[in-house]
């Protein structure tokens, strides 16, 4: 391979510079762990490294698993974002997908077992598509900053949900919503492969809708619209779209993709309740982190989403070294500083590629 | 021979391009000198180094002979340098006065004393004969008043090395008139003038001698006495340019576009930015709406293209009443928009430019089917086009619309805009800010699809450009049309007097009593 054409190739130039974040966020992360605890430290970051891994194939099962809802709400971000939209919301669109999946999981009894989760996901995707698509539809017809209408859609979804769980579906005792026990994903024959972990049919769910996202954006004349409203809405206007009717689009699919998160997640059998508390559901927040690692690409979400997933299993067993697990969101919100200067790494690459060109000629 | 600044092989780079490029450029005491460049030819870069915004990787600036560093624009203040910048820094709600005292106040114990200051304007406004009232509000006096502020700014902080930067782009005839009048009279007074512009005839009408630049490198300075026009244009653009824009008679067809008493009201204002407006257009010809920015044009235009609701009057097209289609509507039903602002409207500049040729063709059957892009006739239709219109990108079909030039994609704008095979076509200052080289493309091509049958309308603001292309003229002034002038009988100062309200035309009179 020819260094100097993999070097001016535009993918590998993004993809390189998210890498080289990554690298520096783990040194800091190590000159922390340092700082904390220094006999300990390259213990720890050894275990960080390998993540999941430290169970055996239970960890890896369960790295897949957390990586799940973080791959959608990473999508619903990284989807609005390549749309032109800041979805600071998908926290509530989550946590509204998840109610409407339990509800429909606890309530919706006259639907057959084998049938009931499908349904609830379903309903998981249209509660958060509503809610996302609250906030598009005030972008698209009375211009209002996207950033806040979802931030403060959080905290409605929050305590809406809060009011319907109390009244709907609780379980006075615990303070949380009741089991929706006909509901659950099925394994699809991920409890064979990783024996005793988490991992269900919701992490290849998660799959499959990143590619179609990604299918979508770059396949379709659908997605061709709803980029070109992003990137330059009074252009669109002038070819023709219809901007406004994007706008709500892209805002509709960012929430039902948070909201499948939600719906996954709290239809996983691993005891998940929503519970009645002031707090904000920090799955979506997580989202953010993805899509930036991502670079908003549904693909490269997938992969930046397991990352995320496989160093937050890091820091559940760096625990064993009394080292406590914020570490990792330490680490992680270092990486994230680092790939936003990830434009000044691409200009260090282009000028790196530039030098080489020299050289050869 | 005495030289008030001498900027001795400058070398400026920028990533990937070496924008200036050995240059040398002497301006003697007492001069109108100007600097001539297409586009992208490196004049701004070079003023900008001389005005401190730009270090240089090599060369040395003098000034009177001496050896100068220039880090900022205050060092460049200091040495007596000035510069009226083509988008006026002023300040739209302060004064006159205010303006041109912003940043020297006169103060004492922290208080404004502004009488010093205000005698020292009004002397120099007399001095010069600039005409200016010192407590006129920014706002409220016309484009050509605030570029004599402008000039008395630097006159104020006694420069004496005058930079102009393409001054008159945004002047009526008239009021160019009266800047060349001005200049010559700065010059009598001892300052020195650099000139920056593309327009010969301006350069013929005042300027001692000229410094040509062509892509970053220096050409060779001339006297203008010696020069013909020609022969500047070839130094400019490296080969022969034809000025006169030959075309034949007009072959004019049926009507096209009829408007009928259209009237706009304005967001800004509240008062209608279109009064009153009917016309047509045939076949077969290219009519022309002139008029100084912002009297209604812009929409004007808006309104026929479907990006703006209107508030009266219908608009039919070939006979059908589109007053309420939509955009969509009307741009696939042969409505063609090469519109005003290409980076707001024209192109998604971070789409390429293959993504860019199909923006309002892409749901058509020839480039999508159920949904899907059909990616090798997009990449087909953008290499026949790139091919047909001379379209040029450093990557082809899938450079970033943002990564090409001015002019290519001006080129691609008028390539999608032609190919869609229309019957109206609609050009609003399809020239604006393009060299030479492009303006005659762009030219030729407006004329041919004239020729072939379809009906042109332009909007321009460049006289040269509207009595030199189009077979008919009308004039509109604050919203409403003033009058209809043959381009080939009315000379540019009539032009210039029906455009700025003073002259209207038989037919056009005021309509305040009647209804």
């Amino acid at each position: 391979m020819n260094v100097k054409k993999l070097l001016n190739n535009r993918s590998f130039k993004s993809v390189s510079a998210s890498i080289i974040a990554i690298l520096f966020g783990l040194l800091i992360g190590y000159i922390i762990l340092l700082i904390s605890n220094p006999a300990q430290a390259t213990r720890g970051f050894i275990i960080i490294l390998n993540g999941g891994f430290n169970g055996g194939l239970r960890g890896v099962g369960n790295t897949l698993h957390n990586a799940m809802p973080i791959i959608l709400t990473g999508l619903s971000v990284g989807f609005a974002f390549k749309t032109g939209l800041f979805n600071i919301g998908a926290s509530g669109q989550f946590i509204l997908g998840a109610f409407a999946a339990i509800y429909i999981g606890v309530k919706w009894t006259f639907i057959p077992v084998g049938y009931l989760w499908i349904v609830a996901l379903i309903g998981a995707m249209i509660a958060g598509g509503i809610w996302g698509a609250i906030v598009g539809v005030l972008k698209a017809f009375r211009n209002v900053n996207e950033v806040i209408t979802s931030i403060m859609l959080n905290y409605v979804g929050m305590y809406l949900v809060n009011f319907l769980v109390v009244s709907t579906v609780f379980d006075l005792t615990r303070n949380q919503s009741l089991s929706p026990l006909n509901a659950y994903l099925p394994r699809g024959g991920l409890d064979v492969l990783f024996p005793l972990s988490s991992a269900n049919i919701g992490i290849i769910i998660a799959i499959v809708i990143a590619v179609i996202m990604y299918i979508i954006l770059e396949k379709t004349t659908f997605g061709f619209e709803l980029k070109a409203v992003g990137y330059n809405r009074e252009a669109s206007r002038y070819a023709g779209i219809n901007e406004k009717k994007s706008i709500i689009f892209s805002m509709m699919i960012a929430g039902a993709l948070a909201g499948l998160g939600g719906g996954l997640l709290y239809l996983s059998d691993i005891g998940k309740h929503i519970e009645v508390v002031d707090i904000l559901a920090a799955e979506g927040f997580n989202g953010i982190p993805v899509a930036l690692l991502g670079l908003s690409n549904p693909i490269g979400i997938i992969f930046s989403g397991l990352f995320v997933g496989h160093m937050n299993m890091g820091g559940f067993y760096i625990q064993r070294l009394r080292f406590v697990p914020e570490v990792i969101n330490m680490m992680i919100s270092i990486i994230i500083y680092f790939s936003a200067l990830s434009l000044a790494f691409k200009s260090f690459i282009e000028n790196l590629s530039k030098k080489l060109g020299g050289r050869t000629k | 021979m005495e030289y008030v600044i001498e900027m001795l092989n400058i070398t400026k780079e920028f990533p990937g391009i070496i924008a200036n490029d050995d240059i040398t450029l002497q301006v003697r005491k007492g001069e109108i000198h100007a600097l001539l460049g297409e586009n992208g030819a490196g004049k701004s870069t070079l003023m900008s180094v001389l005005f401190g915004l730009y270090i240089p990787e090599k060369g040395t600036i003098k000034v009177r002979g001496k050896e100068v560093k220039i880090h900022n624009p205050n060092d460049a203040n200091e040495l007596g340098i000035g510069m009226v910048h083509q988008h006026f820094k002023l300040v739209h709600n302060f004064t006159v006065l205010e303006n041109i005292v912003l940043g020297v106040e006169t103060v004492q114990g922290g208080i404004l004393r502004m009488e010093d200051a205000r005698a020292k304007i009004v002397n120099l406004s007399k001095q010069y004969n600039l005409r200016i009232e010192p407590d006129s509000i920014i706002e409220d006096i016309s484009v050509g008043m605030q570029q004599r502020v402008e000039i008395l700014k630097m006159l104020y902080r006694e420069n004496d090395i005058l930079i102009f930067d393409e001054p008159t782009a945004v002047l009526t005839p008239q009021e160019i008139d009266e800047l060349m009048k001005i200049m010559k009279r700065l010059i009598e007074e001892g300052k020195s003038i650099i000139f920056i512009t593309h327009k010969l005839n301006e350069i013929k009408a005042v300027a001692d001698r000229v410094s040509v630049l062509r892509k970053g490198k220096y050409i060779g300075t001339v006297d203008v006495a010696n020069t013909s026009k020609e022969e500047m244009s070839e130094m400019m653009v490296g080969r022969k340019v034809i000025f006169e824009i030959t075309k034949g008679e007009a072959k004019i067809g049926e009507n096209v576009l009829t408007v009928r008493n259209l009237s706009i009201n304005s967001k800004v204002h509240g008062k209608s930015a279109v009064n009153n407006v009917s016309f047509d257009l045939r076949k077969g010809e290219i009519m022309c709406v002139a008029g100084i920015e912002g009297n209604g044009q812009t929409e004007l235009i808006y309104a026929l293209t479907g990006l703006l609701p209107v508030d009266g009057g219908d608009i039919y097209y070939k006979g059908e009443d589109i007053t309420n289609k939509s955009i969509r509507y009307r741009n696939s039903h042969g409505i063609s928009h090469i519109p005003e602002d290409r980076h707001k409207h024209g192109l998604v500049l971070d789409y390429t430019l293959s993504e860019n040729l199909v923006l309002q063709t892409y749901f058509m059957d020839d480039f999508q089917s159920k949904g899907f892009i059909k990616f090798k006739s997009r990449l087909k239709n953008a290499k026949a086009m790139i091919e047909q219109y001379d379209i040029r990108s450093g990557e082809g079909p899938i450079t970033l619309a943002r990564s090409m030039s001015g002019g290519n994609q001006q080129k691609a704008i008028v390539a999608r805009e032609v190919e869609k095979n229309p019957d109206l076509i609609i050009a609003v200052q399809p020239t604006r800010g393009l060299d030479v080289g492009a303006i005659e493309y762009i030219h030729t091509q407006l004329i041919k699809q004239r020729d072939m049958g379809r009906a042109i309308l332009l909007i321009s603001l460049e006289l040269s450009e509207v009595l030199g292309i189009s077979d008919r003229v009308i004039v509109m002034y604050e919203g409403e049309i003033v009058g209809e002038v043959n381009p080939k009988e009315v000379t540019q100062q009539e032009l210039g007097l029906y455009m700025s309200g003073s002259k209207r035309g038989a037919g056009y009179e005021r309509k305040e009593i009647a209804k």
